[in-house]
Formats: C-alpha cells, structure tokens, sequence
C-alpha cells in the first residue's frame, strides 16, 4: 500500500461570479521512500495538491490516505494535530520567524510535543548538524544567506521527524549554488534518512534530483 | 511556559509601540485610580462622623442658629450624657482663597466630647486659659507655614471685624478619617466680642448607649417641636453624609470621565493589537501550517496583549498610589481621608485586565479564523 | 503641499479601522474636555446673568455673602433717599430690600439640599430686569404666598402651583413659577420680605440691591455709600458679586477639564504616534519611489504631518458632534459662597467647540511629528530595497 494515496480528487473555487477548476478526478500514489518531484507550469495547481496533502486546505471532492488515514475526513482541529506529527514542511521564502534565533525557529514545532528541555536541545541540535549550520543556532535569520535560510526551514521541517517532508519550491528563491545545496540535502535526507520527499517545482534541474517526476498538465498529473 | 519565549521576543519586536502603548495604558490606569479613590473619599467622607454622638440643629436649616437655653434642656433629657456645642465662624485669611474651616467650640466640653482631637496636655492648658487663642491641625499649619504660638488676623464675615487670634495648640488627627484642617477657636471669646450677637450653630450630644440613638433623637426633637425653635436631630454621621450630597452628582460626573478614559484607552490598546497582528500575518500561518493550533496561535496574540495592558497598568497604578497616598495629593484639602485603597488596586488591576482581553480579543479572533493557504499566498 | 493631500485622504482609507480607532480615541479626549468646559462655564455664566451691571448690591462691612450679611429696617429708607437711586415709571425709588435665607429642603430625587429663600421688596421685579413669570401670578402682598423659580420647580416636590412647600415650620401657598435668563434665581424660591422677617431672622434684611440712574458712576456710589456711618456697607456691582462667587468653583472645573483632558491627551497621542509610525513602516516603498521621484525629504514630512491632522480633525469633529447633546442638559451644585445649590445648564458655546478642535489638531501634530521625521529621513535606496 502506498503512503499517500489520492483518489478522483478535484479541485475549484470561486472567483466574483466565476468558477475555476484547478483539477478534476486527479489520482496520485506515493510510496514510503520516495523522493517525488511536481512539476508543472504557474498556476498548474501544483501547489494547490501540496496543500492538500498537508492538511492546509480541503479539496472539493475526492479523498486522500495518508499512511492510512483518511485526512480528508478529519476535523481541523484534528487535522492541526495531525499535521503537527506527520507533516514537515519547506516554503520558498523560508518563513522563518525573523524574533527568533535559527535554533528557537527549529525548536518550534518541538513546543508542541511532550518533549523536555533538554530532549528538545538535543533534536535541535541533531537536525541543525544534518543541514550543516550547528554553529549557526544563535543567529537571526537576516544574518544569514538565502542558502542557509532555507536550510534552517528544513531542519524545522525534520526536527519532529514527520511522516514526510512536502516542498513548496525549496530553491525558487536562491541562485545556483545555494540551490544545488538545497537539493544535495534534501536528496541526502532522502537516501540516507529514508524520508519521503514531496517537491513542488518548476526548475527541471531540481526535478532531475528525485526519483521519479510527475507533470501536472491541464488538471492531469502524468508520470 | 515553553511559549513565553516567542511571546516575550514578539512583544520586543517593536519596542518603541510596546513601550508606547503600556505608556498610554500607564496613564489611563493613573487617571482611573485617582477618580476612583474621588469616588471612595467620597463614600468615606459620608461615613467620617461617629454614630455615638449626635448632633442637633435647627429643623429650617443648617444656617440658623439654635437658642443658647437649650444647652439645659438638652443636658436635662434622659440617655444624654453630655453637651457641647460649636458654631461656623467664617473668617477669611487674608484672601478668600485661603478657605479653610473656622469652628467656635464650648471649648473644655467639646474637646472632651472629641477624642480625636489629639492635643498635648500643656498646649491644651495654653488654650484654655487664653480667650483669644485656638487649636489648629496639623495639615493646616503645613499649609500656610504657621508656627505654635504664633497670632493669625482673620477678618469676620459673620462676625465683623479683625480677629487677631493666637494659635495655642495643634492637633494631630486621631482616626485618618478625621480632617486635620480645622481652626477651633473659642465661642466665649466670639460671643463676648461680637456683643453677645452669636448663638450655638449646633449641639453635640454624647450619649449613654450608642444603641438608643434613633429613639433618642426622635424624642429631643419632640421636645422642641412647637418651640420657636424647631430641631432636627441625627446622629453625626448622618449629619456628615449629609454634607456629602451637597457635592450633587460629583460620582455620576466621575464615573462618566473614568468610562470615557477606559474607551479612549481600549482603542489605543485594541489599535496597537491589531497592527501588531497584521503585521504578522504571515508568521501566524506559519506557525498553523507547523500544526500549532487555533487556540494555541490566539493565545500567542491575547497572552501579548494582556501584558502590555497589565504592565502598564501595574506602572500606573504603583505610580498613582505613590503620588496620592503618601502626601495625600492636592485632593486631601477637599476630601480628609483620600487615598487609594486595596480595592481600588484590584479594580484598576482588574481593568488593565479587561483592557488586554478586549484589546486582543478581535486580532486573537482573526488569528484563529486565518486560513492558512490564503495567508501565506498574500506573504509569498 | 507637493504631495496632494488626496494621497493622504486615500492611505487613511486604505486602513480604515486604525484612522477610526485613533479618530475616535481623540474624540472621546475631546468630549470630555468640552463637556467639562461646557459645565465650568454654565456655571460661571448662571451666576453672571444673576448680576445686573446697572445694580448694586449693598451687604453690610466685611460680610462675603448675603447670608451673612444683616441691616436694620432703617437702612431700606436710607438707600432710598440716596440721589443716585433710579426712579420707576411711579416715581418710586427701584430698590429691593431683601431677607435671604439658606433652608434644607429634601429633592424629589432624595436627599437634602439647600435652597435659598428670599424675600423681596415690591420692586424688586422693576430693579432686576430679566424676571419674568412663566405661569401662574405674582404672591400678593401680605399673604403667605410664593412663587418659584424654573428650575427649583423641576427638581423639588410640593412646588407645583396649588401646592403647599413646607419650610420654616409653616405652609407656604404656591402660586407662580418665574423664569430669570438662566440664572442661579431660578433656584430660588421668593416671597414678601415682610412675610420673611418675622418667621426667620427677626426684624433685619441681609441685602439691599437698588438700580442706578447712571451705572458709570458706579465709583462714586461706592465710595459714598461705603463712607455712610449709618449703613455700615460694602457697596458691590451685582454683576461683579456674582461672578466673584463663580469664580472659584469655575476655576475648579475648569482645572479638572484640563488636568483630565491634558492626562488623557497623552494616551491619544501615543496612540497617534503608533498608528502614524505603522503607516510610514507600511509605505516606505512609497516613500522610496516619491522620493526617487524628486520629492525633498520636507515634502514627505509635511505629508505625514498632514495626515496625522487629517486624523485628529476627523477625531475632534466627532468629539465636538457628540458633546452638543450636552448643550441645555442641566445640573446641579452647591454655590459654596452662599452654602446653597443651584442648577445649571451646560453651555457647549461656539468658542469651547473651536478650542476642543484646536486641542484635537495639537494632538494630531505631536502625534505625527515623529513619524514623519523617520519618514522624511529615509533614504530611497533603503526603502527600495526593503519589503
């Protein structure tokens, strides 16, 4: 059975008057593992099928399993819990909060587990070395470089060690060699940590590192 | 506790807002504080006179005088164990300004009929043996710089005249309540000199049993019922409560000022909540998209809130009893026992409270309302 | 102004709850110092319009009030033989001998207050011009009759025409209500002095008040007057007198309405200050491109100091709206020059109106001045580069 199994979900909402549908009956299986890259042109709805599948959003019909449970069902409030356990996510401007230092901005999803003091110390600590910036933990995010931004927003995404880790353009906003960095780290949590990967991108380049690739195209995802 | 942290540094983030805004709530919160101890000076000042004397004026009106006969009559009624009498005297201090108030007392009487009236036994004797001499209180002495022993003009309105008086003896207040701006001078010393022109104001009586009070009263003032002279008779802290009410509507007044202070300062303080909210928008969705709950993200903004509304309050409030409690402040001339009180500590904390639920509820609400997809469509 | 005004008008509106929630904090500052002004000042006015300048009012040597004033029988003949005595249409002498009394009467609200009663000559009406009876008729000479004033008659039971107002131990009949401009005598309640004199003080008047023939000889009168051995009396322009008892409780009032207002002012303006500064964070792009686009840093400051007036009018326009109601609303107090209370109305005049407007644009200055200079020192690359 595969990790996240998307069954004829659509998608449409409503602007002024109109109705637009992003896609209709999509289908969509990921297995435990897998590094998977989306791919699509602007306004594809690729990010739309992110949020989906993290719980932020609901689609118009359809369902989707995520390690078996049906997170299409949930209530929000169990939906927010389910997130926090399950899901860790990677944004493209970072979203770090710039009050905090890069160590608090890890250590955030960790306030909400039972974990003490010094567990929590101890995550933080293991998931800043896996992206390189252990000696980073006190600065504020405007005294680091895109690069190293984006790689604190992945150790936050993988302190709680969730189920999987979904990527809204992880290196849309950084030059060529900051993003190369950025994908040699995801592709290493991938192989080395075994962690299911969720991509959304329109850079080939960065598509070329995962698995498999899927397009989204006209409302249809084709592998 | 984990969270205070993020809530701590959020609250640093504009410093100069945070700091402003506990300003104006500071400000607020010193402004209620004095209005509210107007408020209780004035329940106070209802309730300074004792309940085991009575006092016993003329039925038309405070201003009319009572017959010089009835100190027999009186001391003659059973249940009354003494009587004294005093009168206005009213003069001015060089200028009308200096109001302050001027008794002429049946003075060996009445001092022993007040025991708040707290004199050093050979100042006491300095007054009693001298006609043109008075007891003055403390707060009074401060006010116009005046030393024992030294001899004040007062220029009689009731009485005409220049009247140099010495000052024999000063009192110092023997319960807070009782005022200590009072001149006592001495009523033989005004009858002998105005020609025998002045007559008994009122009548202290000092009673058997505190209990019988009410009985007592009803039944002086059937004494005097058909006389030339009718009297009306309570005890004297009705007589006080009285004086009280001639304020008029003082405590609708103040009370209408301390709501509109509250509401000017709620929409600062609900302004500033919401400013700093949308501000943050985005970093509230980011919080939800970790799978911070609703309630957990409000009550970041309303926790954020209530301290900057608590802190400044707190500051106000300390402020406020520092500035009024310890002197007194200007009000004590107007109103003898002014200050601010353990209750009125707790109301001005419990509306600084009131302030910071208000203030944050409506971003607190919005908060938790934010869809996160929209939010982080807008920042991106 | 270089920069149109209708960029601020159109950024206040882009954040409306913020221009409305800072308006409206001013507003309420604005309230109340008008409203507490408006009441200082319906005070201070009913107790001027009880004072005629072409009367004087003769109290005896060194007495402060009427109350306690006192002149024999004789003294009423004395004044009337003066030269500089007006005359009435009769040829009768326009003086008022008057016995003044302070009496507890209990308010149909509850409590106690003292009302002044006060018996007057068969002139009295010629010597003070602005008493007129709105109901009823005039007592009649020799009767236990009275007549009350306006606003006596809303706040006290038993003075309704018919009824008996019970005072001095007797029954007095009352038969007319009377009107005076406004004034504190419409807290009265007047009868015969003759009918007076007996039941109160013995055989004595506490005033005399008499209209002159020629009220700018008023120096004159007063020193010969204040010379006579014979009435032993401070000679005292009506008008002058009562303003004098005014004067303290108005300077009170209006202490309170500035002490509140000024403390309360500090809160608005902070409050200003954030909603301005949150506006020139929120706009440094603009700023940025305004001045790329030539405009000198004095124009930006001007802007922000322009919008931050554009508040505080907003702000003290609703103030002003919401403190007319207040206009004619009557209340009462004790005159503490005569120991008595007396109603009046608060007065929301045209002058106090404009002073609160001014209070609220002082707020809306100090309020922006900051921010605009932060807005004013940007410089543009900065501000470009920023968001």
């Amino acid at each position: 059975m595969a990790l996240v199994e998307v069954r004829s979900v659509s998608k449409s909402f409503q602007r002024d008057t109109q109705k637009i549908t992003v896609f209709e009956g999509v289908d969509l299986d990921v297995a435990e593992g897998e590094f998977l890259a989306l791919m699509g042109p602007s306004g594809s709805g690729k990010s739309t099928m992110l949020n989906l599948l993290a719980g932020l959003d609901q689609p118009t019909s359809g369902t989707i399993c995520v390690g078996g449970d049906e997170i299409t069902q949930m209530s929000p409030k169990r939906l927010t819990a389910w997130r926090a356990r399950h899901i860790g996510f990677v944004f493209q401007f970072y979203n770090l909060l710039p009050v905090l230092t890069a160590f608090e901005n890890v250590e955030l999803p960790l306030l909400l587990t039972r974990l003490s003091k010094a567990e929590r110390r101890e995550h933080v600590a293991t998931a800043l070395e896996v992206v390189g910036l252990t000696d980073r933990g006190s600065h504020y995010p405007r005294q680091l470089s895109g690069g190293q931004e984006q790689r604190v927003g992945i150790a936050r995404a993988i302190v709680s060690d969730p189920t999987m880790i979904l990527a809204d353009e992880p290196t849309g906003d950084l030059d060529a060699k900051s993003a190369d960095e950025i994908l040699n780290l995801l592709q290493r949590l991938n192989t080395e940590f075994k962690k299911t990967i969720i991509m959304v991108t329109h850079d080939a380049k960065a598509s070329e590192r995962a698995q498999a690739v899927m397009h989204l195209e006209k409302g249809v995802f084709v592998r | 506790m984990k969270y205070s942290g993020l809530v701590w540094k959020n609250l640093r983030r504009n410093r100069r807002r945070t700091i402003l805004t506990a300003i104006s709530v500071a400000v607020a919160l010193f402004l209620f504080v004095a209005l509210q101890s107007v408020l209780t000076a004035l329940a106070a000042a209802g309730n300074v006179g004792s309940e085991s004397r009575l006092v016993t004026r003329s039925a038309t009106g405070i201003t009319f005088p009572l017959p010089q006969s009835y100190f027999q009559r009186l001391g003659g009624t059973e249940g009354v164990k003494g009587v004294s009498w005093g009168d206005w005297f009213g003069g001015i201090y060089i200028d009308q300004r200096n109001f302050f108030a001027q008794f002429a007392i049946d003075a060996e009487r009445y001092l022993a009929m007040y025991p708040e009236i707290q004199v050093p036994e050979d100042q006491k004797k300095a007054f009693l043996a001298e006609r043109a001499s008075a007891i003055v209180g403390r707060g009074l002495m401060n006010r116009f710089g005046w030393n024992l022993g030294q001899t004040v003009v007062l220029k009689g309105t009731v009485y005409p005249g220049d009247w140099e008086i010495t000052i024999r003896a000063v009192y110092t207040p023997g319960t807070k309540s009782f005022p200590d701006n009072v001149m006592y001078l001495r009523y033989d010393y005004v009858y002998e000199r105005s020609n025998h022109a002045a007559e008994p104001g009122w009548y202290i009586l000092k009673l058997d049993d505190p209990a019988s009070a009410a009985a007592l009263a009803s039944r002086i003032d059937g004494l005097f019922k058909n006389s030339s002279s009718p009297t009306k008779t309570e005890t004297e802290k009705a007589f006080q409560a009285g004086f009280v009410t001639m304020w008029g509507n003082i405590g609708f007044l103040v009370r209408a000022i301390g709501i509109a202070v509250f509401f000017a300062i709620l929409l600062v303080a609900a302004n500033t909540m919401m400013m700093a909210a949308r501000e943050r928008i985005g970093e509230l969705a980011v919080l939800k998209a970790l799978g911070y709950p609703n309630w957990l993200v409000s009550s970041f903004v309303l926790v954020e809130s209530l301290v900057i509304t608590l802190s400044g309050g707190v500051v106000g409030i300390v402020l406020a009893r520092l500035a009024l409690s310890r002197t007194g402040g200007p009000l004590a001339q107007f109103f003898p026992g002014f200050s601010v009180t353990t209750g009125t500590v707790m109301t001005g904390l419990g509306i600084a409270t009131v302030l910071g639920v208000v203030s944050g509820i409506v971003p607190a609400w919005q908060a938790a309302r934010l869809s996160v997809v929209t939010a982080l469509r807008q920042v991106a | 102004m270089k920069i149109p005004i209708a960029y601020n008008l159109r950024s206040l509106r882009a954040r409306p709850v913020s221009t409305i929630a800072t308006a409206a904090g001013m507003a309420l500052v604005v309230l109340v110092f008008v409203a507490m002004t408006s009441m200082a000042e319906g005070f201070r006015s009913a107790l001027v319009a009880t004072g005629s300048a072409e009367n004087v009012l003769l109290l005896r040597k060194g007495a402060d009030a009427e109350m306690s004033s006192a002149f024999e029988r004789n003294a009423a003949n004395i004044v009337s033989a003066l030269p500089f005595v007006a005359e009435g249409p009769d040829g009768q002498r326009l003086v008022s001998p008057e016995v003044y009394v302070v009496v507890g009467l209990v308010r149909t609200a509850g409590g106690m207050a003292n009302v002044v009663i006060r018996g007057i000559g068969p002139r009295a009406l010629l010597v003070r011009k602005g008493i007129k009876l709105i109901d009823g008729r005039m007592f009649k000479p020799g009767s236990n009759e009275v007549i009350v004033g306006k606003t006596m008659a809303l706040r006290f039971p038993h003075t309704t025409i018919g009824d008996q107002l019970h005072f001095a131990g007797r029954d007095w009949a009352v038969v007319g209500h009377f009107s005076a401009q406004g004034s504190a005598f419409e807290s009265e309640v007047w009868g015969e002095n003759e009918q007076f004199m007996p039941v109160f003080r013995g055989q004595a008047f506490q005033s005399i008040t008499f209209r002159m023939k020629d009220p700018a000889a008023f120096p004159g009168i007063k020193k010969t007057i204040e010379a006579e051995p014979r009435l032993f009396a401070d000679a005292h322009l009506e008008v002058e007198f009562y303003t004098g008892q005014s004067a303290a409780l108005t300077l009170i009032l209006k202490f309170i309405a500035r002490f509140i207002a000024g403390i309360m002012a500090i809160g608005a303006v902070l409050g200003a200050v954030n909603t301005m500064y949150a506006a020139v964070a929120s706009r440094s792009r603009e700023i940025g491109v305004l001045v790329t686009l030539g405009f000198e840093p004095r124009h930006v400051l001007v802007s922000f100091v322009v919008e931050a007036l554009l508040i505080s009018f907003v702000g003290g326009l609703l103030g002003c709206l919401a403190s007319i109601p207040f206009n004619g609303l009557v209340t009462s107090t004790t005159n503490f020059s005569s120991f008595s209370e007396i109603a009046f109305a608060f007065r929301v005049t045209p002058a106090i109106l404009l002073s609160g407007l001014i209070f609220a644009l002082v707020m809306g200055f100090f309020g922006g001045l900051l921010p605009a200079r932060r807005a004013a020192r940007q410089r543009p690359v900065e501000a470009l580069r920023e968001v």
